[in-house]
């Protein structure tokens, strides 16, 4: 009874979309395992099949470009400005009538220069640079701590759903209570106590602390998957061949949940990358001369009557990144959802 | 279904008590207090402090002393930043700025949201589900926090249409941007959760033979695919809600409101024990009972359901 209402209750359209994956999509994956022979043929085919309709769905493909060149830009792009211009994203110039915000295609004096193609923030530090180095971070934050929640959301939901009964309801019952807390405060707190002296230091606690919020949803999922897996055929034989439980969960189990888990897990970069950057913009998160997309947008907020460009680029840039990731997303649900097949 | 509902309101009450302990335990392992400040306090000061507000008792006297008021009375104390004035009087005040504006923001996003996802799933396919739906996700993608300056500099600081910040009551013009600000985002949500809800069930078996039986379009939409088409929009409305009713912290920081999420971020800085512990029950009740009511819609919508 309270297992029903749950399922019922909580019908949040990613999950909603994903817990009714019909059987063949499963089985394909699950004969894998009892049929090594099949391997090629079964495994490949799917995963070709979803990559055929991904490249179709030009929205998606546009993601996976701008996605991919985001990315690349803000690996290669410091050191390319630094060998040209000769800017860093902590170089404040020793200047001091240069310490004020210059417009892009600025100069100091205010003719044309190519100098500061973004213009620089508050202290001249230029702007482009900061903007590459806070696609970096922001990029880094949102992998990582996906990561981290991939990892706590998938063993717990498993392991929940192929238990079951008791042990599932108590464990599924604390990510009802997770949900209703109000997790920023976690997280606020969980940044205070372990406080790090360190700029870097700051950094990996953010990473497990979103990591350590946003695998409730995760866990959902997986949980869903796994209940509708476990009395399949291949679970049985596993059982009766004497395979040990951990093992038919994290080898025979989690294996098939695979294709919402990598759909859910590329629409949570986006939210993370979000999370982190409402964080910074409180002024919780990365900590400068560090800087995000949303450390960078918070500062351009204060001046946005004077120097709109510090918030633009960056905000910009940033939406338009997670515009491409969700979808990304959307178009692996698509494609790796049969259901969905048009 | 009577038993359902007590059933259900009987589990919130052990639930709150969990969330507000959990809470607890994470403001006491903090380092720091509300009275830490730059300048260094005298110890005898400090002592005096800690002895005032029992700070110098063990953690378990120090837990009764906040739950059980809390159990009892449904107290929450006195805020230790706003010297003198109840918790229960700061979240009454504030609450009516933020829920105003999350009604608001929530109403237009319903309207906007189902009438454009509607049209999209209708016309599925479409330059108009298309660009919908395109506008949809940069809805989603844009955080509120960029959208609500870039909305003040273009009509605020370019346009002078609208004032950019401050709270002037209800209805006053400086309600509309926070409103729109806030709403962008549920509107894209809504909006995506109507189209897939409607794409699945215009292609179902009831609404065939509602058509084959001769009724007219907007009959068939209107009275037998929006009831179905909406479940998920449903769903979404519990915690959608009390989100926005609570946690409209960013716009409220921008436009200067003075809400509810704007004082838990201040109380979470001062450490103000009391307020936060407040709103945070406050926020958990608001969210549990909201999912509640969804699953009460979701019986009388969905005759099938039944608990």
């Amino acid at each position: 009874m309270n297992e029903d209402h749950q399922e019922i209750r909580k019908p949040d359209h990613s999950e909603g979309d994903l817990i009714h994956t019909p059987p063949e999509f499963a089985v394909a994956e699950g004969e894998i395992h009892i049929l090594p022979e099949d391997d090629h043929v079964a495994g490949t085919s799917l995963w070709k099949d979803a990559w055929r309709r991904l490249l179709r769905n030009k929205l998606a493909v546009f993601g996976l470009v701008v996605v991919i060149l985001t990315a690349i830009i803000s690996l290669i792009g410091p050191p390319i400005i630094r060998n040209t211009t000769g800017f860093t994203y902590d170089y404040i110039p020793s200047d001091v009538t240069l310490i004020k915000s210059i417009p892009p295609f600025k100069s100091a004096s205010g003719a044309f220069s190519w100098s500061h193609p973004m213009g620089t923030d508050n202290s001249g530090r230029d702007l482009l640079a900061r903007v590459l180095l806070g696609g970096r971070i922001s990029l880094m934050v949102g992998i990582i701590s996906t990561i981290v929640s991939l990892i706590i959301g998938v063993s717990y939901g498993a392991v929940a759903g192929y238990l079951g009964g008791r042990i599932d309801n108590w464990m599924m019952r604390l990510v009802d209570v997770l949900y209703s807390l109000p997790y920023i405060i976690l997280v606020i707190v969980l940044l205070a106590v372990f406080r790090s002296s360190t700029a870097v230091g700051q950094l990996v606690l953010l990473f497990i602390a979103l990591g350590s919020v946003s695998w409730l949803t995760m866990a959902r999922i997986v949980r869903g998957q796994v209940l509708s897996l476990k009395n399949q055929e291949f679970v049985l034989a596993a059982r009766a061949t004497g395979v040990s439980t951990s093992r038919i969960i994290f080898r025979h189990l989690v294996p098939n949940t695979l294709g919402p888990v990598i759909v859910y897990a590329t629409l949570t970069i986006p939210q993370v990358m979000l999370t982190e950057a409402f964080l910074s913009f409180l002024g919780f998160g990365v900590q400068p001369p560090l800087a995000s997309w949303g450390s960078l947008a918070s500062e351009g907020i204060q001046n946005i009557g004077i120097f709109p460009w510090q918030l633009i680029f960056p905000g910009v840039t940033m939406a338009l990144t997670l515009f491409s990731l969700n979808f990304l997303g959307d178009g692996l649900r698509d494609a790796l959802d049969p259901q969905m097949r048009k | 279904m009577l038993r359902f509902i007590i059933r259900r309101l009987l589990i919130t009450i052990p639930t709150i008590l969990v969330v507000i302990t959990l809470t607890w335990g994470l403001i006491k392992l903090a380092p720091g207090n509300f009275y830490t400040n730059e300048r260094a306090i005298p110890r005898q000061l400090r002592q005096r402090i800690k002895e005032k507000y029992g700070y110098d008792k063990p953690w378990y006297v120090q837990y009764a002393r906040t739950i059980w008021p809390i159990i009892r009375h449904q107290d929450f104390g006195i805020s230790l930043k706003y010297q003198g004035q109840p918790v229960s009087t700061i979240i009454a005040r504030s609450l009516p700025v933020s829920a105003s504006v999350g009604l608001l923001a929530y109403l237009l996003a319903l309207l906007v949201g189902i009438t454009v996802g509607s049209i999209a799933a209708l016309k599925q396919n479409s330059r108009w589900d298309y660009a919908s739906m395109a506008l949809a996700m940069l809805g989603i993608s844009i955080p509120n926090f960029v959208l609500g300056p870039l909305l003040v500099l273009g009509f605020s600081l370019t346009l002078y249409w609208l004032p950019p910040a401050r709270w002037d009551g209800f209805f006053s013009r400086n309600t509309i941007l926070p409103v729109l600000t806030l709403s962008a985002i549920y509107m894209a949500y809504i909006a995506r959760l109507t189209r897939a809800g409607m794409l699945e069930v215009l292609r179902s078996d009831y609404i065939r033979t509602a058509r084959s039986k001769g009724l007219r379009e907007r009959d068939v939409v209107i009275r037998h695919a929006l009831r179905a088409g909406l479940m998920p929009v449903v769903s979404f409305t519990g915690p959608a809600l009390a989100f926005l009713l609570t946690g409209t912290v960013v716009v409220e920081k921008i436009f200067a409101l003075p809400g509810l999420g704007n004082y838990f971020i201040q109380a979470s800085l001062n450490r103000d024990e009391p307020l936060i512990i407040g709103i945070v029950a406050f926020i958990a009740i608001t969210l549990l009972l909201m999912n509640l009511l969804v699953d009460i819609a979701y019986a009388y919508l969905d005759p099938r359901i039944r608990y």
